[in-house]
Parts: structure tokens; sequence; C-alpha cells
């Protein structure tokens, strides 16, 4: 397969997936202000949101004050904030068409369908009076773009860039979400109403109905961690997407690949075999800001094997 | 007031060829024939059947109005255009070949030299190079319109990127899908067999050797104003669709950049112009293009479909001389007719034109995109006087026709039903076997009395059937 190729199926799959997530983002942050909480807690929220995707002083440039509207407004599509939801839909409809070739007509339509959707969402006030609505719409997209792929798509390298984007991606994302809102809920959550913030945590990468079939218990801080990060059979989990990722690089295997897939094994394995208990006594901050920075380092080392070079 | 040849009935007699979608049409709702229409127009753009618009911003996209009244050729008329087209082509090739090598027509008086050498579309590098099969213009859309009489005639050659093929192919689809029900009742002949004939033509003129070819499409990239045809030839032909950056020249060789290190291409059909092929070569600021492709292609060892330098045989000073060309290499009577044309360059050619100024239309040599020219009839006495003395300037740059009345089709505007004109441009493939699919794409000029079908002044498209019997 061509590099550029390779490429632009690989982009396209990561901001399709960030789309999702972002909204994912936002959606429990619009769940979580409907609990009684005090207005510092609110912004506190919101500028959470923003730290996750490192997106604080871009918005402070246009924005005086963290309002829940002027949030979201600029995650979903403010022109200044080149990963908001708006950005990235435009993004992976740019790389789906140029390479719509290799797509099958089914994928490139859900992209470009997806693309012409937004405009009208964006335009007829959705956002504003059913930003929850929005946000489903959003992940619907990103989960029929998924399920199109597997569904129509030869199963060659293409599908193999795809998925590693995807879960490269994935697991940078879920990554952050843990991060800030790990410690976010666990100051915020004193007393009787800890359910409600950590099942919206939860509930943010569809994990509350998946906890309550693993742990069968109440919701502790140590279990959310251990679901999100260490479990193989949770989808969004940072094991779960590392395996994705190990397997797709193993397909996709070339002459120069060989130092990029044991970089990939050694995180993933580590995963594998960590307990969450020491995780903690580690500190969980400490531990997800390695991974992050791994998972950086490893979208690098995949873009100088095989795609098109980042600074080329 | 010319009187012109409508495709469906005349005189208030329907052509029998339409009597059966006639009848069909007579009992569809209003209501139902408006929904498919705005069906067509949303399913286009969901697919993303778009075209770039030049000198907007990058990504404006547009669509091609497409019209559902189709353009219907009963077996015996496309037979005789068919044989016509086979036999235009053919001579075209063997007029490229010749031009590249001994000059045969040349030397037999038939055309003269200059009219070879002073065209900027003739390629000295390309003189005495041996290509795969003889062959140079691989893919041939030629554009065919009906005058008054309902004759057909040759408009134009197009013979270095021809494109529309795509349209051909998507209206085909789209009118099965609104109307299943008329493929039910007419005898239509399928032409969504091309992208399999087109592989198989590429593949056959692959350099010496090369058992097993290896296929691409190349395009200028995604903001070229046919990147949708490109992205769906290479989709549908199971190629990859590569840029110039994608291509490298190494060992005399050309390859591509592929996740698995370099990998060798055999055969381009590449979609740029000559101009942006190779930077060393010819245009030095393109980016678009494969630095040393020329040294490799002199070699033999890789194929351009179409070659360098068809252009030569392409061009309006060139045009009139076709019919004689098939006269010349296949000792045949042209089946096909060729516009009468008035070459400037001839004093008694020009003394006529100039005489007839107000019925003629007169255009560039070498011009396109119908620039610089002077359609008389539809001109005022000032523009016809300055025309003519641009024309007393440089005889030689122009040529000059009768004005064509132009077809009609029955179309879908917005007053209703009424009758725009139309051409036809079929593609004609050449390999080891020159091959067509039974249809072409027929444009229509949207605006009431144009005559320019052209997609980037508000041409549309309809869907072209040939009748089994």
């Amino acid at each position: 397969m061509l590099s550029r190729t390779a490429d632009h199926l690989f982009w396209m799959a990561r901001y399709t997936e960030r789309a999702e997530n972002t909204a994912r983002m936002l959606d429990v942050n619009v769940q979580t202000a409907m609990l009684p909480q005090s207005d510092a807690d609110t912004e506190h929220s919101w500028r959470a949101v923003l730290g996750i995707s490192e997106l604080e002083q871009a918005y402070g440039t246009r924005y005086s004050s963290v309002t829940a509207q002027d949030v979201i407004d600029f995650m979903v599509r403010d022109p200044g904030n080149p990963s908001s939801i708006a950005a990235c839909i435009r993004e992976a409809r740019e790389n789906a068409r140029a390479v719509r070739g290799t797509l099958t007509t089914e994928v490139w339509e859900i992209q470009n369908q997806t693309w012409l959707d937004l405009q009208k969402h964006l335009g007829n006030g959705l956002l504003a009076h059913d930003p929850s609505k929005f946000f489903d719409w959003v992940k619907y997209r990103s989960h029929l773009s998924r399920g199109v792929t597997l569904g129509t798509m030869l199963r060659d390298e293409a599908v193999n860039f795809i998925r590693l984007g995807t879960f490269l991606e994935r697991a940078d994302n879920t990554a952050r979400i843990l991060d800030v809102k790990f410690h976010a809920v666990r100051d915020a959550a004193q007393g009787e109403r800890d359910f409600y913030y950590w099942a919206a945590l939860l509930r943010s990468v569809s994990g509350f109905e998946i906890y309550r079939k693993v742990y069968r218990d109440v919701i502790t801080p140590a279990r959310v961690a251990e679901l999100l990060m260490l479990r193989a059979d949770m989808p969004r989990s940072l094991l779960a997407c590392m395996e994705e990722v190990v397997t797709n690089l193993r397909a996709i295997h070339n002459d120069v690949s060989d130092d990029t897939e044991r970089f990939a094994g050694r995180l993933h394995a580590e995963l594998q075999f960590a307990c969450i208990d020491d995780i903690l006594r580690v500190g969980l901050h400490d531990t997800l800001n390695e991974f992050l920075a791994r998972v950086y380092e490893l979208g690098n080392r995949v873009s100088r094997d095989f795609l098109v070079p980042l600074a080329a | 007031m010319p009187k012109f040849f409508n495709e469906m009935s005349n005189e208030g007699v329907t052509r029998e060829h339409y009597a059966e979608f006639c009848r069909w049409l007579e009992k569809q709702p209003p209501e139902s024939v408006a929904r498919k229409r705005a069906e067509a127009d949303l399913s286009f753009r969901r697919v993303g059947i778009t075209f770039a618009v030049y000198g907007d911003d990058a990504g404006t996209e547009r669509l091609i109005p497409f019209d559902i009244i189709p353009r219907i050729i009963p077996a015996a008329e496309w037979a005789q255009l068919q044989t016509g087209l086979v036999q235009r082509v053919k001579a075209l090739n063997m007029f490229i070949h010749d031009i590249y090598h001994g000059q045969d027509i040349v030397r037999a008086g038939i055309i003269p030299a200059e009219q070879i050498y002073r065209n900027a579309q003739y390629r000295p590098e390309m003189q005495g190079i041996d290509v795969a099969s003889d062959i140079y213009a691989h893919i041939a859309g030629i554009d065919i319109v009906r005058a008054g009489a309902g004759e057909f005639y040759v408009l134009e050659d197009n013979l270095r990127v021809p494109s529309g093929v795509s349209y051909m192919l998507e209206d085909r689809k789209m009118m099965m899908r609104l109307f299943p029900e008329l493929f039910a009742r007419n005898r239509i002949a399928p032409v969504d067999h091309y992208p399999d004939l087109l592989l198989d033509n590429l593949r056959s003129v692959a350099p010496m050797g090369v058992n097993d070819p290896t296929v691409v499409v190349m395009t200028p990239g995604m903001y070229n104003s046919a990147y949708f045809e490109h992205a769906f030839l290479a989709q549908q032909m199971g190629v990859e669709l590569v840029e110039g950056k994608d291509l490298f020249v190494s060992d005399n060789a050309v390859f591509m950049r592929t996740t698995h290190g370099p990998k060798r291409v055999d055969v381009i059909y590449r979609r740029l112009d000559d101009d942006f092929l190779d930077p060393l070569a010819f245009r030095a600021d393109s980016t678009l293009g494969v630095a040393g492709l020329l040294s490799v292609y002199r070699a033999g060892r890789v194929t351009l479909a179409n070659a360098i330098g068809t252009g030569v045989a392409d061009d309006k000073s060139i045009y009139p001389y076709v019919p004689d060309m098939i006269r010349f290499y296949l000792s045949e009577e042209p089946v096909l007719n060729n516009v009468p044309t008035w070459q400037c360059r001839k004093p008694e050619d020009l003394d006529y034109v100039l005489n007839h100024l107000p019925e003629l239309v007169v255009k560039e040599v070498h011009g396109a995109g119908g620039y610089g020219m002077l359609v008389g009839p539809a001109s005022t006495k000032e523009q016809v006087a300055a025309f003519r003395e641009r024309l007393l300037a440089r005889p030689d740059a122009y040529i000059a026709q009768p004005t064509l009345a132009l077809s009609h089709c029955p179309t879908f505007v917005e007053q209703g039903i009424a009758p725009r004109h139309i051409d036809l441009r079929p593609f004609v493939l050449s390999g080891k076997t020159v091959a067509m699919v039974p249809g072409g794409l027929t444009r229509v000029a949207l605006q009431e009395g144009s005559l320019v079908v052209n997609s980037s002044q508000g041409g549309g498209t309809k869907d072209t059937w040939i009748l089994e019997r």
C-alpha cells in the first residue's frame, strides 16, 4: 500500500475516534452539571475538560470566563480550536476523500454524510437546545464508521492502518479522561453523591454497565482505574487498546518495524501484568503521564516506519 | 430562426425508440418525478460526486446537474457511430506514430510540415521513440454533435486526458436506482464494464517483458476538478491512485513508496498534462510530476497512458486533416463527418471567412474552453469588427466553422420540460485491440438557447441509452 494512503487512513481513523471521545467527555460534563453542586465545582469540571485536551491556553485567549456554553462551543465548533469536533470531522472526511478509492463506497459515504450532516446540525441549533442529542449523534456516526469499516472492507493493510489509528487514539484519549477525571471526581465526590460522579465517569467511556457486570459491587475508585486500564475485556481500556495496536502492528510488519513492534509489545506487556494496587501506590497520575508519553512516541515511530514522516 | 433536430420527437411525431419512454413518462405523477429528482440530487451529494471549482476556495465542491430524461440512441445509429469512432481513433493513433517516426503523411504532401513543427503540442522528445503496440491515445474522448437534419458530426477529438467517463457510469447507476422499471421495459445496453475494459487495455500495453504489470492511476491531487473521477477509476479497477510525490525514479525504473518499501510501477494512467509530468523535462516548477520520468519512459521501461505528445493530433489546426488521415492510413472513406473547416492561414479560406463572419464560429487554433472565439450569429457588429482586426493580424492562429444547429433533447428545467442542446462524448479504448462500451457521456446546456455544455458553465448530464434493438 502507498505510504501516503496508509497515512490518510491512519489519520482518518484517529480524527474519527477523537471526535467521538471529545463528544463523550463533553456529554458526561453536561450530565454531571445537572447534579446539585456549587458554581465553583461546575467551573472546575469544565476547566478539567479543557485540561484533558491541553487547550486551556487556547481557550483563554478567546474567552474571559469558563462557562458550559462557551466551553461546549469552543470544543465543538470554534474555528480557533483545531481539535474541535467540527475540525476532527472535517479532517476525517478530508483524509477519507484523499483515499476514497481505497475505501469501500460505504465507508466513504459514511464519512461524507457525517460531514454534510454536521453542517446541518451546526446550523439548526441542535447543539444549543439538546447538546446530549448532538453528542449522541457524534458517537453513533463514529460507531457507524467503525462498523462499516469492519463490515465491508477487505481484511488487508488498509484495515490494519485504520485500526491502528483508532486504538492509538483511543488509548491516548482514555488515559487523558481517566487522568483528569479521576482526580477531579475524587476531590469532588465526598460523601453521599459519590455514586453519581463515578457513574458519570464510567458512562463517558461506556463503562457503567460493564462495571456492574464485572464487579457486581459498589463503585470504588481503585476498581474504576482497574477497569479503564487493565481489563482486557473492557473495549476502551488501555490494555484492550494496546492489544489491538500490537496485533495490527504485527500484521503490517516490514523490514524496519522490529523496534517499533518491540516498543509497543513492551507497553502492552506492562499493562497485562500490572496490578492496580501497585499503580495507585506509585501514583496514577505519574503512571498515566508516562503512558501518554510512550503512546505519543509510538505514534511517531509508526509514522517513521510506515507513513509519511511527520517532519519531512 | 434555425431549425433544431429533436432527439425525442419532430413535428409532433415521437421517434420510435423514444415511444416506450414517453408512454412511461406520461403516466408518472408530477410529484413523483419531482421527488425522484430531489432524491438524485441528494444521493449525488452523499456519494460526493462533485467537481472542484477553480479560482474558488480550495475544497469548494459543486454538483453537476443530472437530468432524468435519458438521451436514447437506437441500435442502428450507434452501430454506425461505433464503426466511425473506431476507424477515426485508429487513424489518429497511426498518425501520431507516423509523426514521431517517418512522417510519411508529411512527405506525401497531405499535411504541411509546419503544421506539425509549429504546434506547441508537438514533443521533439518523442521523435523516434517506440511505445507499446504503437498506441499513443489509449483513452480517447470524441465529442459528437448532431445538426439540423439529424446527421452526426465530430466536433473535437480529445486525446490528452479526456474526462467524464465516471459521470457516464454514475448517471447509469442513478437511473437504475431511481427507475428500475424502465430497464425492464427497454433493452438498454449495459456500460458498467468500462473499468474492466480499461484495466484490460492498460495491462495490454505494459512494457516488453512485464507479464503481470502494476498499473496505477496518477492524479494531480484532490483539488483537481476531476479528482472524483480519478479516485473512482482507481477504485473500480482496484489499482493505486498515486500523486507525483508517491513516485520516484531509481535505476532507470519508476517506483512508488509503499508501506513495504519501494514497489515497481509498469503502467501509469496519468490524468495530468504533459507539461507537469517531469520537472526535469517540461515545466521545472511542476510539483505534481516525477523527476526523471521522461528518461525511464523513453527507455521503454514504463508505459504512460496516454503517451506524451498526443496533443499534436487533437489540435484544431490538425482537425481538418483527420478525414485525409483515414484515407491515407486505412485506405477507407471516413464514416463520420468532420465539421467543414476553413483554415484562415490559407488565403482563399481567409477570404471566405472575412466575407461571412456574422454567420461563422471562429476559433483560436490552440485555444480551449471557449476562450478567444467568435460566435458570429450571437455577436454584435462591433464585436465582429473587432474580431476581424485580430483575425487579420494573425490569420494562421484561427480556423472557422459554420454555426452548427446542435440537436435538442427534452430536459427538466424550472418551468417544466423544455428542449435543450446536447452533445455526446463516447470513449474509445485502444491497446492490443480497440474497444468501446455502448454509450458515452451526454452533456446538456441547461440555459435556454445556450450551446455551452461545459460543466464549469452550467452544463448538466444525462444518462445515455444505446438500445439493443
